[in-house]
């Protein structure tokens, strides 16, 4: 298994990185080592072997639902936590030493899911703020260290007299927006926000998502967006990856993926969002999902999602699927999908054929090996 | 149902419910008034301290000891809910009307199997044998799609997931069949796709039973998805009320019309239009239209005189002076034109300024208060 990744890693290297290409993201592993009996431990594939690739000043949008791992990737990019395997390049560079690391953490920031819990309850905002600065030395004076901090809360819609306050005087759509301050304080190229808006009301929701949007543009930022809310990281992003378990199975254009969604994961997921409209809610089928997710510690074998899939086959238990491009600019990582993206999961007709190629496929390729 | 005999299961009116806290009274329920006929699904849409679950608390009488029912009344099937002794209270709770709550983590005794819990709820409000209450647990599982009852009754919440505990609670939120089922917040708690597991369980179990239910949530979405009627409330009052084409498709009041433009939709890639500021402060609320602060169309009149409730439609009620003016306009209906209702350009801070809570009396009591420590 080890031999398998130094050679997959070797290949990648020698791969070139496009320039608009900003952040790589190559076989990320981060596994999480559980107690599960005397003396044993087992590990918790929160994320499983992921790849992508993030354009400079694009969104794109994390989905899935709760334990798929989005946070824990976004958060193990960062190397918030230190990523089991998989290596990442931002502008072309690879991070690799402590050097590297310290340039990284520059140019990349994040805003946490829970305004409540995300600022010290004890350091005034104007503190807060400029706590990144702190770390990296970057004033020369106080009166140059407080300008800062006012210019960036004059960026986010905050008010100068606001920065002497502390954070538990604030709402929770001004807090987010102290925490979006405080994440541009570098000025970074790339921001994850996890799950930035999940805690605001809908009226606050909208005003925090315009203020992500208008700052984009200002900033030219790039943001790897994670959320829960599908309609949400529709609004935000330009390309949306789906995960399951810890794996991406689906990868595309917003428009492409709700207009044309191939994974059956993806398309139960956007059949199960409740839309503000009745007239839709009515004739909506939705195609429902037998059960919950299983555990990540007992993930299934091969596919991972076909204990739940409706038309998963012997294949998907043997084999796990691997991401691939099934139309231009269209990932998805199912068996049951021809290399033109053909079968459409809500026709199980069609979908029956197309598993018997498969399978065709698959023996013969067995056979050839 | 009989014409003649024509009475709503619920009827809300008038209700006022307060909290007091260290700075003042929190007003959280000004004035609902709702009714709510038996087999209808109502949801009360709001954002967080809009009152909508503080007003299901009531109906059950449930709030916080801190908190008191000024006035009102709350007819369960004729009967008052506010001037029944607790013994008759105890009766109708999770007996006539049961509840569904947001958490089902926390809902639930960690420290009693499932079974245990659902025979609870039987053998409290009826008189029958373990048996009896054995089997219909069972087949209260069966009907909220929980496999291998026999085997799950024996087992602990914390060997359920999220999904399968809410569906627990509803079972034994069902358990006595009630006639009202208030759910607050029952799918907040849950991914998408056992989001809609849950509202299709509710909704084929309230066509089979023919109960009645309150959907208490802030998911448009979710509303839309299973409501009959809507409320829209804001600041502990009612704002709009309809049917839910009405509302998502002819909306009235200036927040219901806000709260649209402010979901992303899958249709297109509309740009946010969010409602400007934050809630209004419950301790003091403005003079007239609490939503005023934050409205665009806001008017001279909106900040002096509270809107009353208008008939726009049958069953369609909202209060907002922008609709009176708008229907004015249009000639519909006749009202005295006040002066004071054209459009101001800007809103003046100070029109809604908060008294210091700090008052010489508070801060009296405070010092006591610290003495007494």
């Amino acid at each position: 298994m080890k031999k398998k990744d130094k050679q997959n890693t070797e290949e990648i290297k020698d791969e070139p990185i496009p320039d608009d290409v900003i952040l790589r993201v190559r076989n990320l592993k981060m596994y999480f080592p559980i107690n599960v009996g005397f003396l044993r431990t087992k590990d918790l594939k929160a994320v499983d072997d992921i790849s992508f690739d993030i354009k400079r000043g694009e969104t794109l949008g994390l989905v899935g639902e709760s334990g798929c791992g989005k946070t824990t990737a976004g958060r193990a990019i960062l190397h918030l936590y230190k990523p089991t395997a998989g290596r990442i390049w931002l502008d072309g560079k690879e991070i690799k030493t402590k050097e590297d690391m310290k340039d990284f953490r520059t140019k990349t920031n994040i805003v946490f899911q829970d305004p409540y819990s995300s600022l010290d309850p004890r350091k005034t905002v104007e503190d807060i703020i400029a706590e990144p600065l702190d770390i990296h030395h970057a004033y020369k004076s106080k009166a140059e260290r407080h300008q800062k901090v006012i210019d960036l809360m004059k960026t986010v819609g905050l008010t100068e007299e606001q920065a002497n306050r502390y954070a538990h005087e604030f709402s929770g759509g001004q807090r987010q927006r102290i925490g979006i301050a405080r994440a541009l304080a570098m000025r970074p190229e790339f921001v994850v926000c996890d799950e930035p808006v999940s805690a605001l009301d809908v009226s606050i929701q909208a005003q925090v998502l315009n203020t992500f949007k208008e700052l984009q543009q200002k900033f030219h930022l790039t943001y790897l967006f994670v959320a829960h809310n599908l309609l949400v990281v529709k609004h935000i992003s330009d390309r949306i990856a789906v995960m399951y378990l810890g794996r991406i199975v689906e990868l595309a254009s917003d428009k492409e993926i709700f207009a044309n969604p191939l994974h059956p994961y993806t398309v139960s997921l956007l059949s199960a969002i409740p839309e503000p409209d009745p007239e839709k809610a009515r004739n909506n089928k939705r195609i429902a999902l037998k059960g919950d997710i299983p555990s990540p510690l007992n993930a299934p074998s091969g596919c991972a999602f076909r204990t739940r899939c409706p038309f998963a086959k012997d294949i998907c238990a043997k084999v796990r699927p691997d991401l691939r491009e099934v139309k231009p600019g269209h990932f998805a990582a199912c068996h049951l999908l021809d290399d033109n993206g053909g079968v459409n999961a809500s026709a199980p007709e069609t979908t029956a054929e197309k598993i018997k190629d498969v399978e065709e496929k698959i023996e013969e390729s067995n056979k050839a090996k | 149902m009989d014409n003649t005999d024509h009475k709503p299961l619920l009827e809300v009116k008038d209700l006022h419910v307060s909290f007091k806290i260290m700075n003042g009274t929190v007003e959280a329920i000004n004035g609902v008034s709702f009714t709510l006929d038996r087999g209808k699904i109502l949801g009360i849409v709001g954002e967080s301290g809009s009152g909508k679950s503080v007003t299901s608390y009531s109906i059950m009488r449930l709030i916080d000891k801190n908190g008191h029912i000024d006035s009102g009344s709350i007819y369960f099937d004729g009967q008052n809910m506010l001037k029944m002794p607790e013994s008759q209270l105890r009766q109708i709770r999770g007996n006539r009307i049961a509840m569904i709550f947001q958490d089902p983590m926390t809902a639930l005794d960690p420290v009693y199997t499932i079974g245990n819990q659902l025979f609870e709820a039987i053998r409290t409000h009826e008189n029958v044998s373990k048996k009896e209450a054995y089997k219909r647990s069972i087949d209260m599982l069966n009907l909220v799609g929980i496999n291998e009852p026999e085997k799950r009754m024996k087992q602990y919440p914390f060997e359920f997931s999220g999904g399968m505990l809410q569906r627990i609670v509803i079972a034994m939120a069902l358990i006595c069949k009630p006639d009202l089922l208030i759910a607050d917040e029952p799918t907040t708690a849950l991914d998408v796709t056992i989001q809609a597991q849950i509202l299709e369980l509710l909704k084929e179990i309230q066509q089979k039973m023919g109960m009645a239910i309150i959907l208490i949530t802030h998911d448009l979405g979710v509303v839309a998805t299973i409501c009959d009627e809507v409320d829209v409330m804001y600041a502990g009052k009612i704002v709009e009320r309809g049917t839910s084409d009405e509302i998502f498709y002819h909306p009235a009041h200036e927040y219901t019309k806000g709260l649209l433009n402010s979901v992303p939709t899958l249709a297109d890639d509309h740009d946010l239009k969010p409602i400007k500021g934050n809630p209004v402060n419950l301790t003091c609320l403005p003079k007239g239209c609490a939503f005023a602060p934050r409205c665009d169309k806001c008017m001279k009149i909106c900040i002096d005189e509270v809107p009353q409730q208008l008939e726009i439609d049958k069953n369609h009620y909202a209060s907002c002076w922008e609709t009176v003016r708008l229907l004015q306009e249009q000639g519909v209906i006749d009202i005295t034109q006040k002066p004071e209702m054209k459009p101001i350009a800007t809103i003046k801070p100070n029109d809604f300024t908060c008294p210091d809570p700090l008052t010489p009396n508070t801060i009296k009591e405070m010092k006591s208060l610290i003495k007494h420590v």
